[in-house]
């Protein structure tokens, strides 16, 4: 009794993808934008910092990745855990299409904002 | 007689032996509640909340920075709401949280065998922590200096 083949191995790779990048990279963001500029404890950068920062390409292909990959990571993770955790499998569409529709959303809000920053 | 030997042999129809239906206990939704160690797993699936939550908050910030300096001194502002930095922190807790589950788990994910034998777990999760480190303190220098 095999199982059929299905789209999963896809979505998990994007999970798996989105999961190392949030491991690896956020804890720092978080901490310096979240946590230690605003309570004083480093500077924030200035505005011309941040845009001289933004204005190179890589800068903004990283931002992209760091900004859509988390979020297919959530996708996946979270609709299983309403599978799992909430036992709602009767509502497998419209978990699927909630989570990896607002990852797609996500993903074309940020190309839209970081495609060019004057 | 002579016509049911020109029939053509069907084959036989497949029988199962009667089996009753396997028992499934009906699991409660509130399963996660009982153990500490269900807890941990559902937390931990929950840290992806906080993940996208980091992804608004940059798409946020992004979207101020190309509003011009007001609107980033805006967004400044809003990030020093007691209530926002409490909510970072919390964040922050569960990224962590992600992060270190994660590396404890990459090992069972990738089993990378040499010479007929596994590597020990930990050769797979220290490069990683060390990964961790030198982005972070490269991303402080960049923003910092």
């Amino acid at each position: 009794m095999t199982k059929h083949a299905t789209n999963e191995p896809f979505f998990w790779i994007l999970f798996s993808a989105g999961g190392m990048m949030a491991a690896i990279f956020i804890p720092i963001h978080l901490l310096l934008f979240g946590v230690a500029f605003p309570l004083g404890w480093f500077k924030a950068p200035s505005y011309d910092q941040l845009m001289s920062l933004v204005s190179m390409p890589l800068v903004r292909i990283y931002l992209f990745i760091l900004c859509s990959l988390p979020l297919f990571h959530w996708a996946h993770r979270f609709r299983y855990t309403l599978y799992d955790g909430l036992k709602v499998k009767h509502l497998n569409e419209l978990i699927f299409a909630i989570c990896y529709g607002g990852a797609t959303l996500g993903t074309i809000i940020a190309a839209y904002l970081l495609w060019n920053i004057r | 007689m002579s016509a049911t030997r020109q029939q053509t042999i069907r084959p036989a129809p497949a029988y199962t032996e009667f089996h009753p239906r396997w028992y499934r206990p009906r699991v409660s939704v509130y399963w996660w509640l009982g153990e500490w160690h269900y807890l941990k797993f559902i937390l931990r699936e929950l840290s992806s909340v906080f993940v996208a939550w980091f992804v608004v908050e940059t798409l946020l910030l992004i979207k101020a920075l190309r509003g011009g300096p007001e609107a980033y001194a805006h967004f400044l502002q809003i990030m020093q709401n007691p209530a926002m930095i409490a909510l970072n922190i919390i964040s922050l807790f569960f990224i962590v949280f992600h992060t270190i589950t994660w590396f404890n788990l990459a090992p069972s994910a990738t089993p990378v065998r040499m010479g007929g034998k596994r590597l020990p777990d930990v050769m797979i999760s220290a490069p990683a922590y060390v990964a961790w480190a030198v982005v972070s303190a490269f991303i402080c220098w960049m923003v910092l200096r």
